[in-house]
């Protein structure tokens, strides 16, 4: 959950950005221009053992509730869980799947921050935003409710408090802003044991990733998660088993979303410009052929109207 | 008794004069008992309960509320139906102002009432859906969304309601009498209506174009480039078919409060309003078909989906033609009967997008709370749409006024006429 600050800090960036107009907004979604030294995360899914100690760490840094059974409790990898619904109050969850050979493969499921995020390119008040941190993040301030992230991400992540009348919450991995805006690693990342999961500018994590990759070509599958996916997330992953065993959506393309609006949203203006003179240009031109009719016709009962 | 001075008891005599309709209050209470109003009267109620719920308990109490389907009724019918619907009012008041068409005058002030109530209502659906309905505004003032489609929509849809309270006011301001109100309210008809196209153009496309954000969720034939025409190609008939509709029942159920003008144009307008959404129709079809072509999704048709979109297509692919044989014959009650299953067609389609055909891959389900209350506010608006009628000469000219409807020259003669 982010601090009270925070929600100040970009409470008074959208007030600039209201000021300076909409030329911000409109350039973002020309080309992406985000900070080259934003931040991300690399879950490298050969390493995760499953101790579930990334789902503790981020349900205390949060202050989320108590989860129904322990962490240590290994019968919740029955069933694949999400993130952030009725019974799983939490912003990240793993889940376990099996490879050929019938070995665990446990995949973390959170946000993945993408660089150019549908959530964000969906909602009207700017209240998913993307940081220049990284981080996507939501102002409580400003939300609405209407949910309409939840249907713009392609990653089934954001989720509602469909059960609190007062303030229901948009909720979803934050990345931890709060403590990366202090200069203290995400939650996760600090808990792990065996180091499954990298902090860290996400240029520098691709690198990573793809020498990981090519130096132990047999270990892993010849894919980034993230690199390209929906037009590139913050969260990378690279694993042994290929991605779609493991539920990932492999229809999201490459396309940043905010493109599939781009045209629409383009066409507005000059809708707005042309649309008048066109219909005046009509009024005009049908008002004057009205007039000559009814010249004719003025004695029959036939209705005139010309208000 | 107290006793009131003379000008407190003329005031409230007007009042329930236009209350009541001339009636005492007694009377006006014996005839509101009718058994539709009973009915109409108990689902209100159940409904208000529900929402009292709704509005202490969170969504969950009346909705399926699932992130997996995060709008349910509300929006998929209260909004996304509702509205193509409600482009009757920018419709018929482009064709009679804008395209000259006097012969759709007489049903010109129903077809503004029927839009403005079909967007204000909407408004209501989101105030009902929406997590924090109190910040409704925030769009317009708080924090501009300017990438955001549906930001488009809020204010589009905003100004559209003022836009169309504005073209309403004349017949409520001569049923309450204010003349010099009419007249200003008049002298800018033509700007709303300019203005109303380029919202309703605009709207109708963006709420299509709202779901462009879902490649993936929407299922591949529905979801295509193309969203924004066809939502708004489709709006069109959607909006006479439901005028033809609302025409025949204010002929059956409001009869005595039309004048024989109107009761007498009503048969040659709905064939006129049968022969555009055939034209508009058979666009619509040619359209969705080569959307499809164009997205090349053709495997997906010999599965459930495919089997579910062959029927929502099949019913638009014949709709042109059972118009266009109705038309012909000139048989009124064919080309009703056809605005009917338009309306329903529609319907199912924005139901299919919105929700059955939306997150396909997972599994779905709607709660039946929400269907009450979904039919409780239509009947609220129902009722709201037949007291306006009953008091505002919205199926008939004001007897002050008719001498504007039949003078050729009215437009000036307005400005010419004192009050
Ligand atoms: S994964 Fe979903 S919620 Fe997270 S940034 Fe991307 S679009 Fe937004
Ligand atoms: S629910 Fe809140 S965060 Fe999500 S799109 Fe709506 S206003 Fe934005």
């Amino acid at each position: 959950m982010m601090s009270r600050r925070d929600f100040l800090k970009i409470g008074g960036s959208l007030l600039a950005g209201s000021l300076v107009g909409d030329h911000g907004m409109a350039s973002a979604a020309k080309s992406f221009t985000g900070n080259p030294d934003r931040y991300g995360m690399l879950s490298d899914l050969t390493r995760c053992i499953g101790c579930r100690r990334c789902e503790a760490a981020c349900n205390k840094a949060n202050n989320l509730p108590e989860p129904k059974t322990s962490f240590e409790d290994e019968s919740v990898f029955e069933e694949k869980r999400k993130p952030y619904v009725a019974d799983v109050q939490a912003y990240t969850v793993v889940n376990r799947y099996y490879d050929s050979n019938g070995k665990p493969v446990y995949r973390k499921v959170q946000c993945m921050h993408c660089d150019e995020p549908a959530c964000a390119s969906a909602c009207p008040v700017v209240a998913m935003k993307k940081s220049k941190e990284g981080p996507v993040i939501w102002n409580e301030d400003v939300c609405f409710g209407c949910r309409y992230c939840i249907v713009a991400c392609p990653f089934h992540v954001p989720a509602y408090e469909y059960s609190n009348a007062f303030t229901p919450k948009v909720q979803k991995c934050f990345m931890c802003y709060h403590r990366i805006s202090e200069g203290i690693v995400p939650a996760c990342a600090e808990a792990c044991p065996v180091e499954a999961i990298t902090f860290g500018k996400r240029s520098e994590l691709i690198k990573l990733a793809w020498t990981r990759i090519l130096s132990e070509p047999d270990k892993y599958i010849d894919h980034v998660y993230g690199e390209h996916e929906a037009g590139g997330t913050g969260w990378l992953y690279i694993s042994g088993v290929p991605f779609s065993q493991l539920d990932f959506p492999m229809d999201v393309g490459t396309t940043p979303y905010p493109e599939y609006t781009k045209d629409f949203l383009s066409m507005v203006g000059l809708t707005l410009i042309s649309w008048p003179a066109l219909f005046g240009g009509i009024y005009l031109m049908s008002n004057h052929r009205a007039e000559n009719v009814q010249d004719e016709v003025v004695d029959s009962e036939k209705e005139e109207d010309k208000l | 008794m107290i006793k009131f001075p003379a000008w407190i008891n003329e005031y409230i005599d007007w009042i329930s004069d236009k209350l009541f309709m001339g009636l005492t209050i007694k009377e006006y209470m014996k005839r509101l008992l009718t058994p539709f109003n009973i009915i109409a009267g108990l689902i209100v109620f159940v409904g208000l309960y529900f929402l009292i719920q709704r509005y202490t308990q969170g969504l969950v109490a009346v909705t399926e509320a699932s992130n997996e389907l995060p709008w349910g009724l509300f929006l998929g019918i209260g909004l996304f139906t509702q509205v193509p619907y409600s482009s009757v009012g920018f419709v018929l008041g482009t064709a009679v102002y804008i395209f000259g068409l006097k012969k759709y005058h007489p049903v010109l002030k129903n077809a503004i009432l029927l839009g403005f109530l079909g967007y204000f209502f909407a408004v209501v659906f989101i105030l009902i859906d929406i997590g924090r309905p109190w910040r409704i505004y925030y769009p317009m003032v708080i924090s501009f969304g300017t990438n955001s489609v549906l930001f488009l929509v809020a204010w589009h849809v905003a100004l559209y309601n003022l836009v169309q309270a504005l073209e309403l006011a004349p017949p409520a301001f001569e049923w309450l009498g204010f003349k010099t109100l009419r007249r200003w309210a008049k002298i800018i008809t033509l700007a709303l209506v300019i203005s109303g196209i380029m919202l309703s153009t605009l709207h109708q496309s963006a709420l299509g174009a709202m779901f462009l954000l879902t490649p993936g969720k929407l299922h591949p034939l529905w979801y295509t480039s193309f969203l924004p025409w066809l939502f708004f190609v489709s709006c069109i008939p959607a909006g006479l078919a439901y005028l033809i509709v609302v025409s025949k029942l204010t002929q059956i159920f409001l009869k005595d409060k039309a004048d024989s003008h109107y009761l007498k144009s009503l048969d040659n307008i709905s064939l006129g309003l049968g022969k555009a959404s055939a034209l508009i129709l058979i666009t619509y079809v040619g359209l969705r078909l080569y959307s499809v072509a164009q997205e090349n999704v053709w495997q997906y048709l010999n599965t459930p989906y495919g089997h579910w979109f062959f029927v929502e297509f099949s019913l638009f692919a014949i709709l042109p033609f059972l118009f266009y044989y109705g038309v012909q014959r000139k048989n009124v009650g064919f080309v009703q009967l056809t605005a009917l299953l338009t309306i329903f067609t529609i319907a199912l389609n924005r139901v299919n997008t919105t929700l059955i055909a939306f997150n396909w891959q997972l599994p779905h389900h709607i709660y039946w709370k929400e269907g009450v209350v979904l039919i409780a506010v239509l009947t609220i608006q129902l009722l709201i749409y037949r007291w306006v009628v009953n008091r505002m000469p919205i199926l008939r000219e004001h007897p002050d006024y008719i001498s504007e409807v039949h003078l050729p020259s009215a437009g000036t003669s307005v400005a010419s006429k004192g009050s």
